[in-house]
């Protein structure tokens, strides 16, 4: 049931064509059947998980390597899984609407239900290796979601660096879960939390440490990695909507919550939580309020979330854990809302930007309340859920065990220009003089917004009663980030306190903020301007450029296209290395022994000397194809005379075609002319005396050592009486080894394909007018 | 390029049929006496090559009648197929199977994937070989 949970999403996005057909421009309320009955499934493990407990489903996928497809439900992992459904399904509808119309509108909604499996399986797959596979699912289908506009110059840019990014730190992260994989010994999270093997004195433990937190830090944006984010707003709406609220960047807070009970109490993996969580913000409470595109603006405040997230799992204190919880959960709730408004307004209206929006409330009454409501959230004002998560979040901070000034002032400075983002958010686009829009604005349609509408009563519900969501699955996932059981009592109200005084400073200073917003702006817009020639985004570009200038410096260097360059290098590498393997594992050893040598066998050898020589020294490109096919025929013959007539008939059977082969080659090339100089000609003769007498030595040598018995006695004593064949050679061919067989008739039909294409499509001929 | 000797078209005739016979009889005795699907692509490609120096590239498509790179990708079929037995009996990938069916006599006929993998083996050499050898008598100038 689990693994078909998790795998439907794959599924229905093989059948979303032909639905698309059936259902047109109702597709988006079908396909959100699957998230919506997903969502009834995850709400229906609620009772089992309650108490903190663990639900392990196994499913066996490669039992060789340890990878199972093994799911684990716990607190933690349930949370995000009804983010994920119950968020998807209004965002499955909403796109239907946003969409309507788009050529691609199937594409689309088969990447994002491939999206939205990858992000099920990631969040509740136990085996770490699986959990990796899914990770950069998501990274990949994340990257098609973002270059959805592929046409778009932009869009493509913006895809590969988000792709560029993730993934990369992507593989910084596999390496950090193979190392935590060989000092637990155990590839499940669940063994892994099970386990009481203190991690932290493990020699690998920094370094495992160090790539995880890469790998968590480059997915969820966190400075210096945040750049990406917003610049994925290239996306489509609906694309922005769900990377943001429920899935994508908080795949690596998720990893950040999942391992904490494991890495807690170490300061290498606390202090980077809170230094780099703290950074982040502030650079995002900072840019979103310097910026004035609706979608940037709320791409920063999600960095400025995601930052504190990453700084609340650093505290690691009950209370913390409690108010990331809830941090996580609101947040997810009122940015899912607000870029679905952003896309309706942004649909409705033609423009992104705020400061050419005014006074839609008239034409817009029902999208204006929604925003005001679900702003109040992002504000953390009262009675809304993100006030609770406020209020937790500056009374963890004060019981902080290391730094709590510093993180408080962070964090309120923080709040005063979320407070002025949410203000900004709902008042520029509302109120003041209408403001003439590219289109004329009227109220968005139903299907657009449904999503924000459930999504802010939900937020209104959980912030009169806190204790709801807390009962069915907050305190279980509390249990499962802090590593042991927490109840919880949340209360909308808590009485006149600090954190309520800090709250209030900062509604002050953020309305003093949303006042002084227009004097601000220009200042602000040029100053980052002139910053960002120095931030991360000029540091990422510059290294792209690196690379490509790296790249282009070895090409001419090593594939410069010509012929004899190659062979130098191959050669010479090769024997190089063989060559040095020999002489320190072996030594030398010449012992000839002609002893039992016949006249006729001599005969043989001056046959294949004499013809080396000639296709060497001779001017005729005829001559040195036809010394090379006597040579060929030399060696034909000892192997008839060592009685392998199956290797003597193919032997010679190659030598005729090779030869038929070059002549057909030589008949186009140029007369035969001498374009080296005698330098290069004695540089490569003792190139290929090198090689030849490092290859002489080998056969030596092998004749000389045997490390393993002969495996020939095998094939000859079983040839018959298991493979019911009497001539070894092609026994050995066609069935012992089989599967190297099949393997070379791949690489012959691979040769023939290169072959033809270089015949075929020769250069010059693309080049032609 | 093609030939106007009267010797070499009519040698090429004499001969190519033998060739081609020799090849499959190659194929068919290898797994017990020197042969099988190598040499006998070779030995069959040799034979279409003759035809090809004596009568051109274009007359030597149509002999074919299919294009080399079919034959090439025929083979590789072959070569796969002869895998599939094993996987539908839930054996190991690439386990030989026999089937002996009794002909008219005292006499029968020896049937194996291995046969169908060595004929894979046969036309994916000789499709390889004509590839090369038609595409590059075709190349202009």
């Amino acid at each position: 049931m689990m693994l078909l949970a998790v795998l439907s999403g794959f599924m229905l996005a093989v059948a979303v064509p032909a639905l698309y057909r059936l259902a047109g421009s109702y597709i988006g309320w079908v396909l959100a059947l699957l998230p919506a009955s997903l969502t009834a499934y995850f709400a229906s493990l609620i009772p089992a998980i309650r108490g903190g407990e663990k639900l392990l489903l196994e499913t066996p996928w490669m039992p060789g390597l340890g990878i199972t497809l093994d799911f684990m439900v716990d607190g933690l992992s349930l949370v995000f899984a009804l983010l994920i459904s119950g968020i998807g399904a209004f965002i499955l509808i909403y796109a239907g609407s946003y969409l309507k119309g788009h050529k691609d509108l199937a594409r689309f909604y088969v990447i994002m239900l491939a999206f939205m499996a990858s992000m099920l399986g990631l969040v509740l797959s136990d085996n770490l290796i699986t959990f990796f596979v899914f990770w950069e699912l998501t990274s990949i289908t994340s990257y098609m979601l973002i270059g959805f506009n592929h046409e778009d110059t932009e869009a493509r840019k913006f895809a590969l660096q988000g792709l560029f990014v993730t993934a990369g730190g992507g593989l910084v992260l596999m390496a950090g879960l193979i190392l935590l994989i060989f000092i637990t010994g155990d590839s499940s999270f669940s063994g892994l939390l099970a386990s009481e093997l203190s991690i932290h004195e493990h020699p690998y433990y920094t370094a495992a440490a160090v790539c995880i937190l890469i790998g968590a830090f480059t997915k969820s944006a966190q400075a210096p990695f945040h750049f990406w984010l917003p610049n994925a707003m290239a996306a489509p709406t609906p694309v922005s909507a769900y990377l943001h609220s429920a899935t994508m960047v908080k795949a690596g807070v998720y990893l950040l919550a999942r391992l904490n009970p494991s890495m807690d109490g170490d300061m290498l993996w606390s202090g980077s939580l809170l230094v780099f969580g703290a950074v982040t913000m502030l650079t995002g409470a900072y840019l979103a309020y310097s910026s004035t595109g609706i979608k940037k603006v709320l791409a920063y405040s999600t960095v400025m979330a995601l930052g504190t997230l990453t700084m609340l799992v650093g505290v690691g204190t009950e209370l913390a854990i409690t108010a990331f919880i809830c941090f996580l959960v609101a947040h997810s709730l009122y940015k899912g809302a607000l870029f679905m408004l952003a896309g309706a307004l942004d649909h409705e209206t033609g423009t992104k930007d705020i400061t050419r929006m005014g006074g839609l409330r008239h034409s817009m009454p029902k999208t204006a309340v929604i925003t005001g409501l679900t702003a109040l959230s992002l504000a953390g004002l009262p009675p809304l859920f993100g006030f609770v998560a406020k209020e937790l979040l500056l009374e963890s901070l004060l019981h902080a065990p290391i730094w709590q000034t510093g993180l408080l002032v962070a964090a309120v400075l923080s709040a005063m220009l979320v407070v002025a983002v949410a203000g900004l958010v709902f008042i520029k686009p509302f109120f003041g003089p209408v403001v003439k829009t590219p289109k004329l604005p009227h109220e968005a349609p139903f299907a657009m917004l449904i999503g924000p509408g459930v999504l802010t009563m939900l937020a209104l519900i959980f912030g009169f009663m806190p204790s709801l969501p807390a009962n069915l699955v907050l305190d279980a996932a509390i249990s499962a980030v802090s590593g042991y059981p927490v109840e919880t009592a949340l209360a909308l109200w808590h009485g006149i306190n600090l954190p309520l005084m800090l709250s209030g400073l900062s509604l002050l200073a953020g309305s003093f903020l949303v006042a002084a917003w227009h004097r601000l702006q220009p200042t602000l817009y040029a100053m980052n301007t002139a910053a960002s020639r120095f931030g991360p985004e000029a540091g990422y570009f510059r290294f792209m450029e690196g690379i490509s200038q790296v790249a282009g410096w070895q090409t001419r260097i090593l594939q410069n296209g010509v012929l004899g360059t190659y062979l130098l290098v191959l050669v010479l590498v090769t024997f190089s290395l063989t060559g040095f393997t020999l002489l320190t594992r072996h030594g030398l050893q010449l012992d000839f022994d002609f002893s039992d040598s016949f006249f006729y066998e001599w005969g043989i050898a001056l046959l294949i000397v004499a013809a080396t020589v000639f296709a060497c020294v001779t001017r005729s490109r005829l001559g040195s194809v036809a010394s090379l096919g006597v040579l060929g025929f030399g060696v034909a013959l000892t192997f008839i005379h060592f009685s392998a007539p199956d290797l003597g008939i193919t032997q010679l059977l190659v030598e005729t075609l090779t030869v038929i082969l070059l002549v057909l080659v030589l008949f186009r090339l140029p007369p035969f002319a001498k374009l080296s100089s005698s330098w290069e000609r004695y540089r490569d003769l003792s190139v290929a005396v090198f090689a030849g007498v490092v290859m002489t030595l080998i056969i030596l040598a092998v004749l000389d050592i045997q490390y393993f018995d002969s495996i020939s006695s095998y094939y000859v004593e079983n040839s018959y009486g298991l493979a019911f064949g009497k001539n070894i050679v092609n026994v050995i061919l066609v069935d012992f080894r089989q599967l190297d067989t099949l393997g070379e008739i791949f690489v012959l039909g691979l040769a023939a394909i290169g072959v033809y294409s270089m015949i075929k499509l020769r250069a010059e001929d693309q080049y032609k007018p | 390029m093609k030939s106007n000797t009267v010797i070499l078209h009519t040698a090429a005739l004499a001969i190519m049929p033998l060739q081609l016979m020799f090849s499959v009889f190659l194929l068919l005795r290898g797994h017990d006496e020197p042969g099988g699907g190598f040499i006998g692509g070779l030995v069959a490609a040799s034979a279409f090559v003759l035809y090809a120096f004596a009568f051109g590239a274009e007359a030597t498509r149509k002999l074919l009648r299919v294009h080399p790179k079919d034959l090439l990708a025929a083979g590789l079929l072959f070569g796969l197929a002869s895998t599939i037995p094993a996987l539908l009996s839930g054996q190991a990938m690439l386990t030989a199977h026999w089937w002996e069916l009794p002909l008219p006599g005292d006499s029968y006929l020896k049937l194996s994937t291995v046969l169908v993998f060595d004929i894979g083996v046969y036309l994916a050499v000789l499709g390889t070989l004509m590839t090369f050898v038609i595409g590059l008598m075709e190349v202009e100038g």
